[in-house]
């Protein structure tokens, strides 16, 4: 096993980052959708955090608990959309949602 | 060496259950993956010495955003036939695209020279208190209107989540 040093977080983060937007693009349901999101977003907090402790600064873990307060924010907001789609339509399939479609 | 073990079980974690975040069916078993997947990304804040990250990763996401996704989840996929299909038309093509990027950004990344590393200036405090001294001495203008964007988050569920009697036809 090699030492891991800054390039070993950077693919982790990376590897993360191809898994979400698989996730966005591939699934159906937006509940899982969501879920996609928030590992995107961790994916660039790891990358924070990462050059935030390789230069001795604390600026990136300040840049971090933003994307944190944005991301709660976004799911809160993108639930209560979810739920309010689905009274009204009665599905929560990304797929099915086609009245904006031509 | 600890720490080397560490970082891969931490690695692995994270990314093997993000995989399975994203390919479970059920989406329940989905939520319960996206837990170890942020536990894992929590050790990994934790191992790059943001002791605070690790703390508020614990609190804010698997406390609150995945608890909130189960709660929504209660009130929607209860009702919910069982999903047929996971994965949308075409999927192969969109793997093919994703795995290409996922190669491109590992090619770039290990190719990469990052600058060195600098060592740090003074001998700071603990973890906590250089964040809150950044936070507040730099960022604090970002602060305040993150607490803005909190409220209008709060405000929007609130009104997006309301049943309306009024409008039903």
């Amino acid at each position: 096993m090699i030492t891991p040093g800054p390039i070993h977080y950077l693919v982790v983060s990376a590897l993360l980052l191809v898994t979400g937007t698989l996730g966005v693009l591939l699934r159906r349901n937006l509940i899982v959708i969501l879920m996609s999101i928030e590992l995107i977003l961790n994916s660039v907090n790891i990358n924070l955090v990462v050059f935030s402790h390789l230069h001795s600064q604390e600026n990136g873990q300040a840049f971090a608990l933003m994307v944190m307060a944005v991301a709660v924010s976004e799911a809160a907001v993108g639930l209560a959309l979810l739920i309010a789609l689905y009274r009204n339509r009665g599905t929560i399939l990304a797929d099915e949602l086609d009245l904006l479609k031509w | 060496m600890l720490g080397t073990i560490l970082f891969y079980t931490f690695s692995v974690l994270t990314v093997g259950s993000a995989i399975l975040t994203i390919t479970r069916r059920n989406v329940v078993m989905s939520a319960v993956w996206l837990i170890a997947s942020l536990l894992g990304v929590a050790g990994l804040f934790l191992l790059q010495g943001a002791e605070f990250l690790f703390v508020a990763q614990l609190i804010l996401y698997i406390g609150g955003v995945v608890l909130l996704i189960l709660i929504a989840l209660m009130l929607v996929s209860a009702q919910q036939p069982t999903e047929t299909k996971r994965f949308r038309k075409g999927w192969p093509l969109v793997l093919a695209v994703g795995l290409l990027l996922g190669g491109e950004l590992i090619f770039v990344f290990t190719r990469a020279a990052l600058p060195a590393a600098t060592a740090a200036a003074q001998v700071s405090g603990a973890n906590t208190e250089s964040v809150a001294d950044t936070l507040f001495a730099h960022y604090l203008a970002a602060f305040e209107v993150a607490s803005v964007i909190l409220l209008v988050a709060i405000i929007g569920a609130v009104v997006m989540g309301q049943r309306r009697e009024e409008h039903q036809a």
